[in-house]
C-alpha cells in the first residue's frame, strides 16, 4: 500500500466498503419511489397510504434552519431512497445463508455474529443497507413472547401493534426530517415486550451505511408493555466516502405503566476527513413517551462520528411518577459539528428528569448542548436536574450551552449546572510522566471526564465506547 | 546513570538553574537540599522533560543525551518523578491508571503486557509490603485523597513501576511520622546497585530514615556544597544562610 493510502486508512479505521451488488430505486423523491419501496417491502395498503400521507404533508414543510451547524443545501431529488444487498431478496433463514462478504464486513467491524451469538448473549438484528439480513436468538425471545424483528416484517406480521403505535410519538406531521422518514423509511427494528416480561438479554442492532449516495431512513419502534423491561443497544460505523450522506432516522419508544426502556447508542459514522470534507449528516429524531404511570425511559448516547450530529433524544413524561433520563457524550474533532441535547416534557405529576451532558471539542470543531425542560401546568412536584460539562482542547474549537427552561408549575424544582474547562496541561504531564503518550493520556483524562455517562452503558458497549473516546481524539493535542 | 553538565534552565526569560553539575552513579542515593526558590523543583521537572523551560547544557542518562526526548519516553526509559503535588484526575480509577502506565512501560521495552489478575497480585504485594491500604487504589486517582495519601500513592506507584532513576520532589513535605516511614521504606526496599535516587527535601528529618550517599546544597540555581550525610545534620543546625 502506498504511504498515503496507509495514512488514510489509519484516519478512519472503519472506512471500507464491501462490493455487494445493490438493488436501487431510481434517484429522486416522488410517489413512484415511495410506491416502489412499499411494493418491494410487500407492504399492506394502509402502510402505503400512511407513507403517501406523510409525503403529502412533506410538500408543505420546510427544512428547519435554527440549528447552529449549517450545511450545504441538500438536493433531495438527487438521492437514492432505496438500496438493498442483492442476497436479501431471498431472506436467509440462518447465519449460514448470509452472504459471506457481509459476514466478513461484520468481522472487520469486530462484530463476529457467529461468535457473538455464542459468547455475548446479544441478539443482533443486523441492518445492512436498509434490509435486515440476520436475526439471532429469535427462538429464545419468542419463548417469552418478545417480538424483535425488522420493522418491515412487523408491518406484515403484527399490523395491529404497528398501526397502534407507529407515529404515536413522532406524528407524521412532525418536522421536516421526521416526516421525510415517515414517507420513505426503509427498515429498522421493531421490539415489543409483553406485559410483565423482563427481556433476558440486551437487544442490539448495528446500523451501517454502505451504498454511495443513499440516504438512510431507518425507523425503529419499541414498545414496553405494562411492567416490562428492555435494554436496547444501537451502534454504528460507516465506510469512508467523499459524498455527504444524509441519515434521518426516527426512533419511537413507548413505555406503558411501570415499564422501563433503556436505549443506548454508540454512534461512530464517518466524520469527514481532517479538512472537513465528506462525512455523514446525522439528523435523527428520537423520542420516547412515558405513557404509563411509574414508567421510565433512559437515553444514553456516545456520539463520536458524523460531520454534523443534530439530534435531541427526548422524553414525554405523561404518566404520573414517570422518569426520563438523558446521558450524553458528544465528541467533536477536526471540523465536526454537533448540536445535540434533549427535551424533557413534564406533563404528569411527580415526574422526574435527569440530564447529564458531556461535550468534548477539539481541533476546529463546534459542540452545542441544546436542551429543553418544559414543565406543564399540571405537572405538580416535577423535578429536573441538569448538568452540562464542556471540555475544550486547543483554542480553535467551540463549546456552547443553550438550555431552555419553561416552568408553568410553581411546585416544581429545576436545577441547572454547567461548567466549561480546558484540558489541564498538568494532568497531561502527570500521565506522561507515568509513561503514557499524549494520546493515551488524553484518552484516559477524557474517559474520566465522561465517566458518569460511560457507566450508564451496558457492559457490551462500555469497553468499545471507552476505546472510541480515545480514538476519536487522536491527534487533537500536541 | 545520570550526568548533568552545566545545566541552565529558565522560565519566561527568568533563569532558575544557572549552571548545575551533578553525577549520580548506579546504586547511589543523592539528596538535594536548599532554601525555597533555589530551583529544586525546576531541577526535578527539567529532568523529567517537562515543557515550558528553556534548557541548555547536557543531561545524559545511561549514556544517552536526553535532549529532545519527551516526558513519556523518558518515563518509559525508567525515570520516575514522585510529584510534590500529585494531580487529581477525576473519573479515572487509580488501579486502571497504574495498570495502563505499567503496560505502556512494559510495551516500550518489548515485553508482554501484564494481565489484570497478575497486576492485582502485584499491587497487593507491594501495598502490603509498604503497609498502604490498597483500598486507595480503587478510588479515583488522587481525588479526595489527603496530602499523606497522595504521597503514599506516589511511592506505591514508584514501587510498581520499578524505575531505574527515581526522583522524589519533596515527597516528605507535610507528612506525619508514620507516612514518612512508609516513604522511607519504599525507597530503602528499592535500593540496589542498579538503581539510583535523587531525593529533594527541605528537611533533614527524612534523611534520618533514608541514608544518602551524598548531600548537595542547591542555592540560586547552583550546587554550592556537597558532602555526605553529616552535611544534612549540620544544615539543620545552622540553616542555609551561613553557606552563602
Amino acid at each position: 500500500m502506498r504511504q498515503q493510502e496507509l495514512e488514510k486508512a489509519k484516519e478512519y479505521k472503519y472506512g471500507f466498503t464491501t462490493d455487494i451488488e445493490s438493488i436501487k430505486a431510481p434517484k429522486g423523491l416522488n410517489e413512484k419511489v415511495i410506491k416502489f419501496i412499499s411494493k418491494i417491502k410487500k407492504e399492506p395498503k394502509w402502510m402505503l397510504d400512511w407513507r403517501l400521507k406523510a409525503f403529502d404533508r412533506l410538500k408543505s414543510l420546510k427544512e428547519p434552519n435554527w440549528q447552529k451547524p449549517k450545511y450545504p443545501k441538500i438536493n433531495y431529488q438527487d438521492l437514492y431512497y432505496y438500496s438493498a444487498p442483492k442476497s436479501a431478496k431471498d431472506k436467509p433463514k440462518s447465519l449460514d445463508e448470509v452472504d459471506p462478504k457481509l459476514l466478513e464486513t461484520y468481522a472487520k467491524l469486530g462484530i463476529p455474529l457467529k461468535e457473538q451469538e455464542k459468547l455475548s448473549g446479544v441478539a443482533v438484528d443486523a441492518v445492512f443497507d436498509s434490509v435486515s439480513v440476520a436475526t439471532t436468538f429469535k427462538d429464545k425471545l419468542t419463548e417469552k413472547g418478545i417480538i424483535f424483528c425488522p420493522i418491515s416484517e412487523a408491518i406484515q406480521k403484527h399490523p395491529k401493534l404497528v398501526k397502534k403505535y407507529l407515529g404515536s410519538v413522532i406524528p407524521i406531521n412532525d418536522h421536516y426530517f421526521a416526516t421525510l422518514n415517515s414517507a420513505v423509511f426503509t427498515d429498522g427494528s421493531f421490539v415489543y415486550i409483553p406485559e410483565g416480561v423482563r427481556c433476558p438479554m440486551e437487544l442490539s442492532t448495528y446500523f451501517r451505511i454502505n451504498a454511495s449516495e443513499t440516504g438512510q431512513f431507518e425507523r425503529t419502534l419499541i414498545i414496553a408493555d405494562k411492567g416490562s423491561y428492555v435494554s436496547y443497544l444501537e451502534g454504528c460505523t460507516a465506510p469512508m466516502r467523499d459524498e455527504n450522506q444524509l441519515h434521518a432516522a426516527n426512533v419511537e419508544l413507548v413505555a406503558l405503566d411501570d415499564a422501563e426502556i433503556k436505549y443506548s447508542t454508540v454512534q461512530n459514522w464517518y466524520p469527514g476527513d481532517k479538512d472537513g470534507k465528506g462525512g455523514i449528516y446525522n439528523f435523527v429524531t428520537k423520542r420516547g413517551a412515558c405513557r404509563g404511570k411509574n414508567s421510565k425511559i433512559s437515553w444514553t448516547q456516545v456520539e463520536t462520528g458524523s460531520a454534523i450530529t443534530w439530534k435531541y433524544p427526548s422524553c414525554i413524561l405523561q404518566g404520573d411518577n414517570s422518569v426520563g433520563e438523558f446521558y450524553s457524550i458528544a465528541i467533536t474533532n477536526n471540523h465536526q459539528k454537533a448540536d445535540t441535547g434533549t427535551k424533557m416534557i413534564h406533563l404528569g405529576k411527580n415526574t422526574k428528569s435527569k440530564i447529564i451532558s458531556k461535550g468534548i471539542s477539539a481541533g476546529y470543531a463546534d459542540n452545542t448542548y441544546r436542551g429543553l425542560v418544559d414543565i406543564n401546568k399540571k405537572a405538580t412536584n416535577a423535578r429536573n436536574y441538569t448538568q452540562c460539562d464542556s471540555l475544550l482542547m486547543g483554542n480553535k474549537c467551540g463549546a456552547h450551552t443553550v438550555p431552555y427552561i419553561k416552568n408553568k408549575n410553581c411546585s416544581s424544582i429545576v436545577e441547572h449546572e454547567a461548567t466549561t474547562s480546558k484540558i489541564n496541561e498538568e494532568q497531561l504531564y502527570y500521565c506522561n510522566q507515568r509513561g503514557l503518550n499524549q494520546e493515551e493520556a488524553v484518552g484516559l483524562i477524557v474517559n474520566g471526564f465522561c465517566k458518569e455517562v460511560l457507566q450508564q452503558l451496558p457492559m457490551e458497549f462500555a469497553v468499545e465506547a471507552q476505546k472510541l473516546v480515545g480514538i476519536s481524539l487522536e491527534g487533537s493535542v500536541g | 546513570m545520570l550526568e548533568i553538565k552545566n545545566l541552565v534552565a529558565s522560565v519566561n526569560k527568568k533563569s532558575i538553574l544557572k549552571g548545575l553539575n551533578l553525577t549520580i552513579k548506579p546504586g547511589e542515593l543523592h539528596a538535594i537540599m536548599g532554601p525555597n526558590g533555589s530551583g529544586k523543583s525546576t531541577l526535578a521537572n527539567v529532568l523529567s522533560g517537562k515543557d515550558g523551560y528553556e534548557v541548555s547544557g547536557e543531561i545524559n542518562y545511561k549514556g544517552e543525551n536526553l535532549k529532545n526526548i519527551s516526558v513519556d519516553v523518558r518515563a518509559q526509559k525508567g525515570i520516575f518523578l514522585a510529584f510534590q503535588y500529585p494531580l487529581e484526575i477525576p473519573g479515572v480509577n487509580t488501579n486502571i491508571f497504574l495498570k495502563t502506565s505499567l503496560n505502556s512501560i512494559l510495551k516500550s521495552k518489548g515485553e508482554n503486557e501484564i494481565d489484570t489478575l497478575a497486576f492485582l497480585k502485584l499491587v497487593k504485594e507491594k501495598s502490603s509490603e509498604l503497609g498502604i491500604d490498597e483500598k486507595i487504589l480503587s478510588r479515583q486517582l488522587n481525588v479526595g485523597f489527603s496530602g499523606g495519601e497522595k504521597k503514599k500513592n506516589e511511592i506505591l506507584q514508584m514501587k510498581i513501576l520499578d524505575p531505574t532513576l527515581a526522583i522524589l520532589d519533596e515527597t516528605d513535605s507535610g507528612l506525619d511520622i508514620d507516612a514518612l516511614k512508609i516513604v522511607a521504606k519504599g525507597v530503602n526496599s528499592s535500593r540496589n546497585n542498579k538503581k539510583s535516587f535523587l531525593v529533594i527535601t527541605h528537611y533533614q528529618r527524612l534523611l534520618e530514615y533514608i541514608k544518602p550517599d551524598f548531600v548537595h546544597v542547591l542555592s540560586d540555581g547552583k550546587i554550592i556544597k556537597t558532602g555526605c550525610g553529616e552535611l544534612a545534620e549540620e544544615l539543620e543546625k545552622t540553616g542555609y544562610k551561613k553557606l552563602n
